[in-house]
């Protein structure tokens, strides 16, 4: 049921979100489409599916604030506002790449957008958004830094030593731990003491117990303001736990056969969040014409920077030597 | 002129850095009111109070992700790892992260900091708290490797460390902490990568770093009074960048070339530096380079044991008659 009048969130920002969301969902399907073509190589892990949190996040931060995610990262850096072929550029290994090719899918990066890196080592990021927490903390500046994760990252040490550090040292920080019921290959309950492995772990920090649907994107996005607005205002850090699933395997080599095909249905029928998202905005009497010029933008969009990523050239072999240390280079002796 | 420990001169060190910039804050355990297990920091605390002087949990990982995240923001964190062997903990963040992510992210992202940590034998700690691990960092891009043997090298080289764009681990020497020196001014910098002299000689160029290239200066002093043998002793003070020309100019002069390490056998520093010598130098060489290190064992505990394990002052003299005389 909508309750029109009191509409908390408002056609602008709905159609903002229905925007970034979209992008998001269609930047992937694209990857996978390249991939599919042998135009990118390695690994990746999609998003697919979780888009209505990297979204609502991506609405609620402010320009100036920092964002940690990790390998399944495509979505995340898009949601901040990273151009498209940077980020497919990326993927595929071009000089039109976010990194120009040296970091790949698991590393996006975009500094200039707050995008502070995409980490592929389980747990370390959540230690390290703590140090741009502590930055403006230290720098009396008003950023908030947010930090994106799996459920299975609840169960490595950093995760713990990073929470227990972020509440005594109040740090304006959002960790967003996005539970898709999996950690790679393996059911989540089967490998954790609790059943929701983030939001039962609060407590022993001392943090509020959070636990939303990570498939309703305006749930979210409420969700996503007032954690930041709490950490932005110097009330200290939230720990949110975000139920979502995943529609394709962990990464690019896996079909997710692991998965009961009953469960893999109901969540790409019925609870996908970009199609009930659709229906949201027809029930709050946006004119279906708007929601689909959207769309037909994003798509044009979306094979604009394809065109670009694939014109873009492979980079040079000599950046190889390039940037290990702070003067451009990599030498080690004189 | 003030006779100064190397312990006082860290703090000494890490108190004139935050003096000059603002940017710069320390964390660790037991740093603050405690002043160090080692008495290392004592009175900072005092002077820059509880902001810029960070009393952390046993969390190296968190201690060292929030080094690194403010060090992306331009910040410049020194961090306390307590005993160079806890870097284990940690290594993640140290080598995957600090060290990676200047490459991967195409040169975005600096991380200006300075990791400081106990390292080394000589008391007795056994073999958790004894290590010598600069070859750990040594070999991989990324990271900057100082470890200096005396406290002007320590008041010159964290001046340095502080300032540089890149991460740079500290090595202090545990058995150094009580060595003295007589300063005339504290205030001093030292480039990191330019190696020191701690005895002229012609015969032979010994290497060291750190309580080693104490030990070969004490070799080299007992050689010329005893042997008639003039060694010259290179003190590398830092591991990465690596001082070759130094090193080179001394080889071919010398001819013999011995590397002192307190670390383990396989893999340690010295290795490189040979292989660096007989790629550069192999015509000059009057005989192989020699490799005096601990055996490759773990570090035992009992005096006697541990004292027979780390090279010392008359096992460098022996190897180095040994090896100019054949004796
Ligand atoms: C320290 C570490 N251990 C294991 C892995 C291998 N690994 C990569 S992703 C992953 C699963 C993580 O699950 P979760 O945190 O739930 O994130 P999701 O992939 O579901 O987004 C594992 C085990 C790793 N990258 N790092
Ligand atoms: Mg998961």
């Amino acid at each position: 049921m909508v309750d029109k009048l009191n509409d908390d969130i408002g056609e602008e920002k709905r159609l903002q979100l229905w925007e970034m969301m979209l992008k998001l969902r269609l930047v992937e399907k694209k990857a996978y489409d390249l991939f599919l073509q042998n135009l990118i190589k390695g690994t990746s892990h999609l998003a697919l599916g979780q888009e209505a949190i990297a979204g609502a996040f991506g609405v609620a931060l402010k320009q100036g604030d920092y964002t940690f995610c990790t390998y399944r990262g495509h979505a995340h850096t898009l949601a901040r506002g990273s151009s498209i072929e940077g980020v497919l550029g990326e993927l595929m290994g071009r000089q039109c790449g976010l990194m120009k090719g040296k970091g790949g899918s698991m590393h996006l990066t975009d500094v200039d957008k707050g995008v502070m890196g995409s980490y592929a080592i389980i747990g370390a990021h959540l230690t390290i958004a703590n140090g741009t927490a502590l930055a403006s903390k230290y720098n009396k500046t008003n950023e908030v830094s947010v930090c994106f994760f799996g459920d299975g990252t609840t169960n490595i040490g950093a995760f713990h030593e990073a929470l227990n550090m972020a509440k005594i040292w109040n740090l304006p920080i959002v960790f967003v731990c996005e539970n898709n019921l999996y950690m790679e290959y393996t059911p989540i309950h089967e490998v954790t003491a609790v059943e929701h492995p983030a939001a039962d772990r609060a407590g022993a920090y001392d943090l509020d117990k959070i636990i939303v649907d990570g498939n309703d994107a305006d749930e979210m996005l409420r969700t996503a303001e007032k954690a930041i607005s709490k950490a932005r205002e110097g009330k200290g850090p939230s720990l949110i736990e975000a139920k979502t699933y995943r529609h394709s395997g962990h990464s690019r080599a896996d079909p997710g056969k692991y998965r009961p095909d009953e469960e893999v249905k109901d969540w790409m029928e019925n609870k996908d969040p970009i199609k009930n998202y659709r229906a949201k905005l027809l029930d709050f009497n946006i004119n279906e014409k708007i929601i689909s010029e959207i769309e037909e933008k994003i798509k044009d969009q979306v094979e604009k920077a394809t065109e670009i990523s694939m014109a873009s050239p492979i980079p040079e072999i000599k950046e190889i030597y390039t940037d290990v240390w702070a003067n451009g280079g990599s030498e080690w002796h004189n | 002129m003030a006779q100064l420990t190397y312990r006082a001169s860290v703090s000494l060190a890490i108190a004139q850095s935050m003096r000059k910039d603002q940017k710069v804050f320390f964390i660790g355990e037991d740093v603050g009111a405690a002043g160090g297990v080692f008495k290392a920091t004592v009175g900072l605390l005092e002077e820059f109070g509880k902001e810029r002087v960070m009393d952390a949990p046993i969390s190296e990982q968190a201690i060292l992700g929030a080094a690194m995240g403010a060090a992306m923001t331009g910040l410049r964190p020194i961090a306390e790892i307590m005993f160079s062997d806890f870097l284990a903990v940690c290594w993640d963040i140290v080598a995957n992260q600090i060290a990676k992510t200047r490459y991967m992210s195409d040169g975005q992202i600096n991380i200006p900091l300075v990791i400081r940590t106990a390292n080394g034998g000589g008391s007795k700690f056994g073999a958790q708290h004894s290590q010598s691990l600069e070859n750990w960092s040594m070999m991989i891009p990324g990271l900057k490797v100082v470890a200096p043997s005396c406290p002007s090298d320590v008041l010159g080289l964290m001046d340095s460390a502080v300032k540089d764009p890149d991460p740079v681990i500290f090595y202090e020497h545990k058995s150094l902490y009580a060595f003295k020196e007589e300063i005339e001014q504290t205030d001093l910098s030292i480039p990191i990568g330019e190696a020191n002299t701690l005895h002229e000689g012609k015969d032979i160029t010994i290497i060291g770093l750190a309580l080693m290239a104490q030990r070969a200066k004490d070799a080299a002093l007992i050689l010329k009074d005893k042997h008639d043998i003039n060694a010259k002793v290179i003190d590398l003070r830092s591991l990465v960048p690596l001082d070759l020309q130094t090193i080179k100019k001394s080889v071919i002069e010398t001819g013999h070339v011995m590397t002192v390490e307190e670390n383990p056998r396989l893999c340690g520093w010295g290795a490189e530096i040979s292989s660096l010598i007989s790629e550069h130098c192999f015509k000059n060489l009057k005989g192989p380079v020699t490799r005096v290190t601990t055996p490759h064992v773990p570090l035992p505990s009992a005096d006697i044991l541990e004292d027979n394990t780390i090279p010392s002052v008359e096992l460098i003299v022996n190897e180095v008659i040994k090896k100019l005389k054949g004796e």
